[in-house]
C-alpha cells in the first residue's frame, strides 16, 4: 500500500479526535541552527477544513487495526473499514515534510490497539522518540496514553510529548461497559490519575520535563443516554480530579459501516457547541454545574439560546446590575458579556462612567445585554420584566447562531 | 500645516521622534499631516518636522508599555490615517493621563481595532505561509509567496526565523520580500508573484490529508470562512479543493447515515495478549485479592467519580490496626491509604510515638473518596452514615484477615464504623473500649483534624495528643 492510500486511511480513521490545541507547550526554537521547529504560546491553526475545524497537527493513527471492539468507534475491530498501518519511519518522515513547508505545528499520534497496550505504547512512543532525538524535532507532540501500558512508557512518552491525553470515551461508566465492553473505566481513571501525579512532580525534578502542556481528554456526546446535566458533572469531576486542560467534547456523527447498536441520527452540532459554552461557564464564568443545567428542562441545556443567557433569564431576580458599579463575579454573569470585556470595563470604569455608546464601542452584543444591565443613559425596567423578553431574545427558527459568545 | 514625511509604512521610530518634536512644539493634531515617502498626496511639500510658531509647548507623555506596543502594532495598519489617529492620542493623553486606560474611547477603541487587526494578521501570516522545496546553489531551500493585508511582513519574520533556522527560506510578498541567510533576516523590495515557484511534490500529499480529515456530517462553511476568509485561498494549495468538498458533502454524509449497519466481521486471532488470564482468582483468599474486590464495589455511588477504590495496606497479620475516615485527593491517584497530607502527619506522629510504621496496618472505613469537583480541585466531603454501612462488609473482611490486636479509630467515622454508632471523639478518647473476638479499641482525633487547626499551639497540643494516644495503642498491642 502506498504512503498517499496509508495517509488517507489513517488520518480519516483519527478525524473523529477533536482535540486540536497545540499551545502551552514548552518553550523551544532552533536557533543554535540544528533542530527544526519551535513551539510555546499560543498554537497555530494552519488551515480549516469545510467543517469550521481547525488544522494545527498532523492528526493520524499508527494503525487503526484494532483489538477491541467500541462500538461507536470506526476503528472497532468488527468494522469493514480499509485497515492501513504506518511504519515509524513513514509517521517521522510525513511530520517532517510538512513541518518544514509549515502546514502544521507538529503531530498528534493515536492508535489503534494491536498484540498489546505496551507493545502499541511502545510503537507511539518510538515515533517521538525517534522524532525528538534522530531530528531534533522541536515543533508540538501530542501522544495518545494507551490505559494499562507500562507506566515506564508513559513516563518515557510524557518526556518527548507536549500533552498527553487519555479519552474518557462516554460520560457514564456504564455507557462504557454497554459501548466499549473491552475498556474498563477504572483503566481510564487510574491513567489519568497517574498523569496528573507525574505532571505535578515534574517541575520538582530538575531538568526533567513531563508533558508540559499537561493532558485533556474527549468525551463523545450522543452515542448514548447521558443528558447534558450528567455530561458536564462528568467534566465537572474529571476537571476536579486529574485538573485537565480540557475536556473535549465530540458529538456522535454516523460513521461508515456504523454499529446495529447505536442511534443512527447524528447528534445535534449544536449540542456539542451549548456543552462547549457551559464548560467555559464553569471553568472561567464562576458557574455551578446545578446552575447551568435546569432540571425543569430535563437535565438539557437550551439548544436555541446560549447557557448564560438562559441561566440570566431564569434568574431575572438578579438583574438589572449596574455596569458601572457591580462586582467581577456579577459582570461576568450578564448575558453578552466575555471574560475580556469584563475585564475592560473595570479598567474603563475606573477612569470615567461608561454608558450605552461605550459598550457598544466594546462591542458588546446590546440586544443581549442591555435587557439586563443598568447605565446613566439605560435602565432596563420595563424590559427585564417583559413576559415576552425570553421570546425576543431567542433567534428566529432557523437562524441559529453557531458561535456567538456566550 | 505641519507635514510629516515617513520614511516607510513601517517607520515607526521616524513617527516617534516626529511626535516627540510636535509635541514640545505644541502642534496641534489637526494642524499636522503625515505621509510616507513615495505615498504623499499630490500638495504634500517636501517639508520637516515643525510647523510655525504654536501656542505652547506641551510634555512628552508617559506611556505604558503596553499602550506602546498597542500603538506599535497599530502603526503597521495599512489604513493611512493611523499615525493621524496616534498623534492624536499622544496629545490627549497630556490632558487626559487615564484615556489609555479607557477601551471604550472612540479614539482608543479605533486604535484597538488597528491593532487587533493587525496582530491577526501576522498571526494569520504565521499560519498560511505555504514555503514550496526547491533545488538551489545551496542545496534544499524553502520559498512561500504570501499576501497579507498589513505592514506585517518584518514583524511577522522573526517568528519563522525561530522556527526554521536550521533551513534556508525565503518569503515573497508584493510589497517586502524577507530571505533568511542561515544566520540573519534579510529584508527587500515586493516582487511580482510570476518570479515565486509555483508548486511542490508534496502539496498532492498534503490536500490529500485535507481531505481526509474532513467530515462531510459537519458541514459548516460559514465557520471556516470565519478563520479562513476567502481571499487567502489562492495562496493555499488545499484551498482548491474546497469547493468540491462542500458540494459532495451531503451526499456523502447522507450515504453513510442510508447505508444500513453491516454485520460485524468475525475476527480470529484479533486478541490482546497477555489476556487478564487470573481473574478466575477473584475469589480467592487474602489481602491481595480482598483488594481486587474492592475496586468492583457498587454497594454505594461513591464509586463513580473516584479514580479506584483504596484499600488497607500493611503486614498481613499485624497487631495494630488504624482506621482512618477514607481516601484524600492523594490516597484516590495512588490507591494507597494515607499517602498525602494527613498521612505524613500521621507517620510523623508514629515515628514520635515510637511506633514502627511498617508493622501497622492502615485503612479507612470508607474504601472511595467522597468529594465535590470545585474547579482545579476536589472538596473532601464527609461520607454518610448509610455510606460507611455499605462499606463495612470491607472493613470486616480486613479484621478477619489481619486480626489485630488493637484497633485505633482516627476521628468519629471511623468509631462509628467499627463501633457501630456514633461517640464524641473528646469523651471517650484515651478509654480502652472492648470490641468483638476480644480486640480492644481506642478513639483519637484524626490527623486532617490537627492540620485545619489554624492556631499554631492548638495544632502542637493536638499532634501531643495524637501522639499519646497512638504510643497507648502501641503499648496495649505489644505487652511489655
Amino acid at each position: 500500500m502506498d504512503i498517499k492510500t496509508k495517509l488517507e486511511i489513517l488520518a480519516d480513521a483519527a478525524k473523529y479526535d477533536a482535540s486540536c490545541a497545540s499551545s502551552g507547550g514548552q518553550k523551544r526554537d532552533s536557533r543554535d541552527g540544528k533542530g527544526l521547529g519551535s513551539s510555546g504560546g499560543s498554537g497555530i491553526c494552519h488551515s480549516y477544513t469545510p467543517d469550521g475545524r481547525c488544522v494545527s497537527l498532523l492528526k493520524i493513527l499508527l494503525t487503526n487495526a484494532c483489538v477491541y471492539d467500541c462500538l461507536y468507534c470506526i476503528n472497532r475491530s468488527s468494522s469493514h473499514v480499509r485497515r492501513a498501518r504506518f511504519t515509524v519511519e513513514e509517521v517521522v518522515k510525513l511530520t517532517l515534510d510538512f513541518y518544514k513547508r509549515n502546514y502544521i505545528e507538529g503531530l498528534f499520534l493515536s492508535s489503534g490497539i494491536i498484540r498489546s497496550p505496551d507493545y502499541t505504547m511502545e510503537e507511539l512512543v518510538r515515533v517521538a522518540r525517534t522524532l525528538r532525538e534522530e531530528h531534533l524535532f522541536r515543533g508540538y507532540i501530542h501522544l495518545k496514553v494507551i490505559p494499562n501500558a507500562d507506566p515506564l512508557l508513559v513516563e518515557e512518552a510524557g518526556r518527548w510529548a507536549d500533552r498527553l491525553s487519555v479519552n474518557v470515551e462516554l460520560p457514564k461508566p456504564e455507557s462504557l461497559q454497554a459501548l466499549a465492553p473491552r475498556k474498563e473505566i477504572k483503566d481510564i481513571r487510574k491513567a489519568m490519575g497517574r498523569l496528573r501525579t507525574t505532571i505535578e512532580e515534574a517541575p520538582r525534578s530538575k531538568g526533567r520535563s513531563f508533558a508540559p502542556a499537561g493532558q485533556s481528554t474527549q468525551m463523545i456526546v450522543g452515542a448514548d443516554g447521558s443528558d447534558d446535566s450528567q455530561i458536564l458533572s462528568t467534566s465537572a469531576s474529571l476537571y476536579g480530579s486529574y485538573r485537565l486542560r480540557r475536556v473535549y467534547y465530540s458529538a456522535f456523527s454516523p460513521i461508515p459501516d456504523a454499529s446495529q447498536a447505536l442511534p443512527l441520527k447524528p447528534a445535534p452540532l449544536v449540542r456539542e457547541n451549548r456543552l462547549y459554552q457551559a464548560d467555559w461557564l464553569m471553568r472561567f464564568y464562576g458557574f455551578d454545574v446545578e446552575e447551568i443545567v435546569d432540571r425543569a428542562q430535563g437535565g438539557m441545556l437550551d439548544l436555541d439560546i446560549d447557557p448564560k443567557l438562559a441561566w440570566a433569564l431564569r434568574h431575572r431576580e438578579r438583574f438589572p446590575l449596574d455596569v458601572n458599579k457591580a462586582t467581577r463575579e456579577d459582570l461576568l454573569r450578564v448575558p453578552g458579556l466575555g471574560v475580556r470585556t469584563v475585564d475592560r470595563i473595570l479598567v474603563s470604569r475606573r477612569v470615567r462612567s461608561l454608558r450605552t455608546d461605550d459598550l457598544a464601542r466594546l462591542r458588546v452584543p446590546l440586544r443581549k445585554a442591555l435587557p439586563f444591565v443598568v447605565l446613566p443613559d439605560h435602565r432596563p425596567t420595563k424590559l427585564l420584566d417583559a413576559p415576552d423578553l425570553a421570546a425576543r431574545l431567542r433567534p428566529a427558527p432557523r437562524q441559529l447562531d453557531l458561535f456567538a459568545a456566550p | 500645516m505641519t507635514r510629516v514625511r515617513l520614511a516607510a509604512e513601517t517607520d515607526f521610530s521616524g513617527f516617534r521622534a516626529a511626535a516627540r518634536d510636535l509635541l514640545r512644539q505644541g502642534v496641534e493634531p489637526r494642524d499636522v499631516e503625515f505621509a510616507v515617502a513615495g505615498h504623499e498626496p499630490g500638495l504634500f511639500e517636501d517639508a520637516p518636522a515643525g510647523g510655525g510658531p504654536t501656542a505652547s509647548s506641551r510634555p512628552v507623555p508617559a506611556v505604558s508599555r503596553a499602550f506602546l506596543s498597542t500603538i506599535a502594532s497599530a502603526s503597521l495598519h495599512r489604513e493611512p490615517a493611523r499615525f493621524a489617529l496616534i498623534y492624536r492620542i499622544l496629545w490627549r493623553l497630556v490632558d487626559e493621563p487615564g484615556l489609555a486606560q479607557v477601551a471604550s474611547d472612540p479614539d482608543v477603541a479605533r486604535l484597538g481595532a488597528l491593532a487587533k487587526a493587525v496582530r491577526r494578521d501576522i498571526h494569520k501570516m504565521h499560519a498560511f505561509v505555504r514555503f514550496r522545496a526547491v533545488e538551489g546553489p545551496d542545496g534544499e531551500a524553502f520559498i512561500a509567496w504570501y499576501e497579507p493585508d498589513h505592514h506585517v511582513v518584518e514583524a511577522a519574520a522573526p517568528f519563522f526565523a525561530r522556527r526554521f533556522a536550521s533551513l534556508l527560506w525565503t518569503i515573497l510578498t508584493p510589497e517586502r520580500c524577507v530571505r533568511w541567510t542561515g544566520d540573519a533576516l534579510e529584508y527587500s523590495d515586493g516582487v511580482d508573484r510570476a518570479v515565486a515557484p509555483t508548486g511542490d511534490d508534496l502539496e498532492d500529499l498534503w490536500r490529500r490529508y485535507y481531505a481526509s480529515v474532513f467530515n462531510p456530517a459537519r458541514v459548516n462553511p460559514t465557520a471556516m470562512r470565519a478563520e479562513m476568509p476567502r481571499r487567502f485561498w489562492r495562496n493555499l494549495p488545499e484551498a482548491q479543493l474546497i469547493q468540491d468538498l462542500v458540494a459532495e458533502a451531503p451526499s456523502r454524509a447522507a450515504a453513510m447515515v442510508a447505508a444500513a449497519p453491516t454485520l460485524p466481521v468475525a475476527r480470529r486471532g484479533a486478541k490482546l495478549v497477555d489476556e487478564d488470564a487470573e481473574r478466575s482468582e477473584a475469589a480467592a483468599p487474602g489481602l491481595p485479592a480482598l483488594a481486587d474486590r474492592i475496586q468492583g464495589c457498587r454497594e454505594c455511588p461513591l464509586w463513580e467519580p473516584a479514580t479506584q477504590g483504596v484499600p488497607g495496606e500493611g503486614p498481613a497479620h499485624a497487631a495494630l490496626m488504624i482506621v482512618g475516615e477514607q481516601p484524600g485527593d492523594e490516597e484516590d491517584l495512588a490507591g494507597r491509604p494515607f499517602v498525602g497530607p494527613a498521612g505524613r502527619l500521621l507517620d510523623r506522629a508514629l515515628a514520635q510515638a515510637g511506633v514502627p510504621r511498617d508493622a501497622v496496618y492502615v485503612t479507612n472505613a470508607v474504601k472511595h473518596f467522597k468529594f465535590e469537583p470545585r474547579g482545579k480541585r476536589r472538596i473532601h466531603k464527609k461520607p454518610e452514615a448509610r455510606e460507611i454501612r455499605a462499606c463495612l462488609p470491607w472493613l470486616e473482611q480486613e479484621f478477619t484477615l489481619v486480626r489485630p490486636d488493637v484497633v485505633v479509630m482516627l476521628g468519629a467515622s471511623a468509631a462509628q464504623a467499627v463501633l457501630g454508632h456514633t461517640v464524641a471523639v473528646t469523651r471517650v478518647r484515651g478509654e480502652v473500649l472492648d470490641l468483638a473476638e476480644g480486640r480492644r479499641g481506642l478513639v483519637t482525633t484524626h490527623p486532617s483534624y490537627v492540620l485545619r487547626l489554624p492556631d499554631r499551639e492548638a495544632a502542637e497540643a493536638a499532634f501531643e495528643a495524637l501522639v499519646r494516644d497512638l504510643a497507648q495503642a502501641w503499648a496495649l498491642a505489644r505487652p511489655a
